[in-house]
């Protein structure tokens, strides 16, 4: 019989991941490894993580790492591509850590068009510290420190990432795809390594968010979690390419 | 080497230059503005990096990373700026990570005055960020001290894979000095040293586990956390021995002035004013603040020595706190003290020293 | 031995620059210790520039003195403010183009230099303080002439038009601080 799937080797082969039933970091941390191992990248890579459940992966993948502060991964990205152009380096972080408490890291980085490649997992929540209200939560949606739900008159709105750097000059390439369903993880392996190539050419700033789930702070089950994803973060955040220079370009 | 004449922020940029340091990032602030915009016209003939940061934090981050991935770098700031700085510093403290910035201080606390001062001596000296680490903390008195020490400071940070902090002030930045430069490491020798590095530098590794580059500010497993904290106060303990002060004419002396940095060298022409006058005084000038000297008071004979006298731009005192635990009660320590941005008057000094003798 | 020299004045009278090329001109002529230390931050605000120039022959201190043994003051303001700090048996150098040369101090020795009106003279306002400087090295003869004019020279490589009129200036000065010693 043919093989036709083999598990990355990106992820450490003895390890089980500790992640949440139905979580997708699990996933999208697969997608980076294949991408890897694809664009014939592993040598190369390092991964700038965030502060929260998106910084959990550390211990199970097998390429380099460095854990930044909270909020501080495209600053410590900056530093580390600057001055080692050669290698392939990403951030990989989560809504509070890429929206919130890094928002000027993360701006200011693609405002310089910085040559290395940010995966933001976007699921609308802080995880690791208990579902508090993120930047990225849903009008109405319950977070523990908003136990009404986000109210627009107090919290404002969601904010969307993609558009607000797509207001940028500098940055190269934005993609918003999600999890939800094996096609869009399709679509998310592809614009990881789109983002990758991009970055290896030298062509500056690239991003792709990705909207994921939090069953276990929405308080839904993994599959009614993907309905929501489907009827509700959708909708705020609607899926597509946002910017791709090298479309301009020809 | 002639000597040039130099202001104190460029003089350490192109110390920090020539030790191999090949990537800054800062953030203007006054009175320090000087280092960021000398490096940014210098680094690039070397094949360095200059990068302006968003914010200090950002800065100290950029720094976290590009030493983190093997290359002398450096961040600098002022005592506001400085303080901001912590996340990073803490970061690379428990990273092992070996980076170099500098405190050129001014007046505190709060956005202070922007004149010197030597408010933050605490900060540097026992908490410059959350989780108690400590790094060896250099404080010159002259410009010529402020290059020496630099320079030194990469190759202290490399060896014990730590942060080094220059603990300058407004004064040493501000002021030109005469000084001799170090030499200038050639392409060789900083491509050499990054080179040794390359084993834990996060710069992508061959698929091996058990090679990969970890950068780990934290641990997950408590048991691997107090690992690292053992490991880092048996290094601390072992910086003990480079402790290092100057003693000036304290063998028969009887009264000691003590201070660092500019304070240190104002100190120091007062003791050769009371000397001319009859009145046997001498000085420790601690050189490390980090680890401190304390063999340089233990070395005093107590016999003679009447009083102490702490001569610090800094109110209330700080660095009074470290000298009175190297004392152990042993003789009375007075202080001599201002703040806000005005500098020490050696006239108030020899005032201050007169009144302990004559009272 | 140890001179302290405060330079005090309007900011854009070249005061700074003063106090360096003096400054650096001792760095390179000699071997003896010497400071150059700006004042900046709220006084420049209150309309005064200032610079200190210490030069020894053993350690410096402070690089500025409790007590000034030069003061070289271009405008009104800095002689109401610094002249205190002179010494008794001082030397105030006085640009008496826009300062009064009375003074209510009995105990100093004045240098009378109109450096303002000079250097209108010579058909660039910008020179008074290059003049000035010429004035206190041909009064106190602090240190050779010709090494300050070097190193004015090297400062100014990049304008090589401005260097017949600074040489114009600086011998002015020269002179005018000799003629009174």
């Amino acid at each position: 019989m043919e093989k036709i799937y083999t598990r990355t080797k990106t992820i450490q082969e003895d390890k089980v991941s500790g992640f949440c039933p139905g979580c997708m970091h699990s996933t999208v941390i697969k997608l980076v490894g294949e991408a890897l191992e694809e664009l014939n990248l592993v040598d190369k890579a390092v991964c700038v993580q965030g502060i929260g459940c998106c910084g959990l992966h550390m211990d199970y993948i097998a390429y380099d790492d460095i854990t930044a502060a909270h909020g501080r991964a495209c600053a410590v990205a900056t530093g580390i591509k600057r001055t080692n152009p050669g290698s392939l380096v990403f951030t990989y972080q989560g809504d509070g850590d890429f929206a919130s408490i890094g928002l000027a890291e993360s701006v200011s980085a693609a405002n310089r068009g910085e040559n290395f490649t940010v995966i933001f997992v976007n699921n609308g929540i802080y995880g690791m510290t208990g579902g508090q209200l993120s930047p990225t939560t849903l009008v109405g949606m319950k977070a523990t420190t908003a136990p009404k739900g986000r109210d627009p008159k107090e919290h404002g709105y969601p904010m969307h990432m993609c558009e607000i750097l797509n207001e940028l000059k500098a940055p190269y390439y934005l993609e918003r795809t999600s999890c939800n369903n094996p096609a869009n993880v399709m679509k998310t392996k592809n614009a990881i390594k789109k983002a990758f190539q991009y970055q290896m050419e030298g062509k500056g700033f690239s991003m792709v968010e990705v909207i994921t789930s939090c069953p276990t702070n929405w308080g839904l089950d993994p599959l009614k979690a993907l309905d929501f994803i489907e009827e509700k973060m959708l909708p705020e955040y609607p899926l597509g390419c946002f910017r791709d220079r090298s479309k301009e370009e020809g | 080497m002639s000597r040039v004449f130099m202001k104190g922020t460029e003089a350490v940029a192109e110390a920090a230059v020539r030790a191999g340091c090949r990537f800054f990032a800062g953030y203007p602030i006054t009175p320090q503005n000087e280092v960021p915009e000398y490096l940014s016209r210098r680094l690039p003939e070397v094949g360095g990096v200059f990068v302006q940061g968003e914010s200090e934090v950002a800065s100290v981050n950029m720094v976290y990373g590009a030493a983190a991935a093997g290359t002398r770098s450096m961040t600098s700031s002022s005592s506001p700026g400085i303080a901001l700085k912590s996340e990073g510093v803490s970061y690379c403290a428990s990273a092992r990570i070996p980076m170099v910035y500098c405190n050129f201080a001014r007046g505190g606390p709060g956005v202070g005055s922007i004149q010197p001062a030597q408010q933050d001596y605490l900060q540097a000296t026992k908490a410059s960020g959350n989780g108690g680490f400590r790094m060896p903390v250099l404080a010159p008195a002259t410009v010529q001290e402020a290059v020496d020490m630099t320079y030194r400071a990469f190759d202290w940070a490399d060896r014990d894979r730590t942060p080094v902090l220059i603990l300058a002030d407004g004064v040493i930045g501000t002021m030109m000095e005469p000084v001799v430069l170090p030499e200038m490491k050639s392409d060789e020798e900083v491509a050499a040293i990054k080179e040794s590095k390359k084993k834990w530098a996060c710069i992508g590794h061959p698929l091996d586990y058990a090679h990969r580059s970890w950068i780990e500010p934290g641990q997950w497993s408590t048991q691997k956390m107090q690992k690292c904290n053992e490991d880092a106060a048996a290094l601390y303990r072992s910086w003990e021995k480079e402790a290092e002060a100057e003693e000036y004419q304290t063998e028969d002396a009887e009264i000691i002035l003590t201070a660092y940095g500019i304070s240190g060298r104002i100190a120091k022409s007062a003791v050769n004013l009371l000397r001319a006058e009859g009145i046997k005084a001498g000085l420790i000038r601690p050189k490390t603040v980090y680890p401190f000297p304390n063999y340089a008071y233990d070395k005093l004979d107590y016999g003679k020595v009447k009083a102490i006298l702490d001569v610090e731009m800094s109110i209330p005192a700080l660095f009074v706190e470290d000298v009175d635990m190297a004392v152990k009660g042993r003789c009375p320590i007075e202080t001599c003290l201002c703040s806000g941005g005005n500098i020490m008057s050696r006239d108030a000094v020899i005032a201050a020293a007169k009144k302990i003798m004559e009272g | 031995m140890e001179t302290n020299l405060c330079v005090a004045g309007f900011g854009g009278q070249g005061v700074m620059s003063l106090g360096k090329f003096l400054a650096d001109a001792t760095c390179n002529s000699t071997d003896k210790n010497v400071t150059f230390f700006p004042s900046y931050g709220a006084e420049q605000r209150g309309g005064t520039a200032n610079c200190y120039v210490v030069i020894s022959d053993d350690d410096i201190g402070a690089p500025l003195g409790d007590v000034m043994d030069d003061l070289i003051v271009m405008n009104g303001p800095s002689l109401a403010k610094f002249l205190p700090t002179l010494k008794k048996g001082g030397r105030l150098f006085l640009n008496t183009s826009i300062v009064p040369d009375k003074i209510d101090r009995d105990d100093v020795t004045v240098v009378k230099a109109p450096v303002t009106e000079m250097a209108y003279e010579l058909g660039n306002a910008k020179v008074l303080n290059v003049i000035m400087l010429g004035v206190y090295i041909g009064f106190t003869e602090v240190i050779d002439p010709a090494i300050v004019w070097e190193t004015i020279e090297h400062k100014l490589a990049s304008k090589p038009k401005l260097l017949p009129l600074n040489k114009q200036a600086f011998d002015k000065g020269l002179e005018l601080g000799r003629s009174q010693r």
